[in-house]
């Protein structure tokens, strides 16, 4: 069959917040518990707490209300405050991989001595792909990716309601 | 080439779904799409051009007819799917660095 694949770019994006780059920095990794979008999250159990150790090859991972922990991936790179280099290493299953490893780079650049923009890079997405079967059948099935399409639904509504 | 906004936005409108989740079980000329959705030839066109230019579907030539399919590994729905995922994570952030700073 002929077809084009499309390789995906690393998907980028910016933040601007209002805190020095030590405080920025600080709350994205000793305080990803408290940002961590609930609703994305791997284990069984309710997630309780999102965990990255503040080192390079230190684990990222998540605990679970009932104790049980998942690893996420790992510290690439620790060079506090001004970038942070993580492994994401779950799969297009939401599978923990140790043998996959996409690269989230976040980049803290202080704007003034109040103000820091955050720029995050994930990239290497081409690597999830090296399943193809098993991602066909995850993105076909209703559930696939967490409802994938009902996701774009629901935050399509929601930013709709907000003023960003 | 998929770019941040356009991935999202392309799959924020109910008839863009609609198509994108036909094409996953494989491709589609333009009039097949048509004939299945309640909506006409140019407007799935015009659908369709909005998808592929947010990288979500690619089309090629079948004889006379063009055939547009998804990416066979799904690669840019997962795409799709971190690059809105990222959104909402760093929302998320930006809140909570605000609200540890007012705390302070």
């Amino acid at each position: 069959m002929m077809q084009r694949t499309i390789t995906p770019a690393p998907v980028r994006k910016s933040v601007r917040v209002s805190a020095p780059r030590e405080r920025a920095f600080e709350v994205f990794t000793a305080g990803i518990g408290r940002w961590w979008p609930k609703t994305h999250h791997i284990g069984t159990a309710d997630l309780d707490t999102h965990i990255i150790e503040p080192r390079q090859g230190g684990r990222w991972y998540e605990r679970c209300v009932d104790g049980s922990e998942c690893d996420v991936g790992k510290v690439l790179v620790w060079d506090p405050p001004a970038r942070l280099v993580l492994g994401w290493q779950l799969n297009a299953d939401f599978k923990y991989d140790p043998n996959l490893i996409t690269e989230v780079e976040v980049q803290f650049i202080a704007e003034s001595p109040s103000d820091t923009r955050v720029e995050l890079e994930h990239r290497n997405l081409e690597r999830m792909g090296d399943r193809a079967d098993t991602l066909r059948q995850r993105i076909d099935a209703p559930d696939g990716w967490g409802g994938l399409l009902q996701l774009f639904a629901q935050s399509a509504t929601q930013k709709q309601g907000t003023t960003s | 080439m998929a770019n941040a906004h356009s991935s999202f936005a392309a799959l924020s409108d109910p008839t863009r779904r609609e198509i994108f989740q036909r094409l996953q079980s494989g491709g589609r000329s333009v009039g097949e799409i048509a004939r299945d959705l309640p909506v006409s030839r140019p407007a799935v066109s015009q659908h369709l051009k909005v998808l592929k230019d947010a990288g979500l579907v690619a089309d090629r030539a079948d004889g006379a007819r063009r055939v547009y399919h998804i990416d066979p590994k799904g690669l840019a729905a997962i795409r799709a799917w971190l690059d809105q995922f990222w959104d909402v994570a760093l929302q998320s952030y930006a809140a909570e660095v605000a609200r540890s700073e007012k705390e302070r």
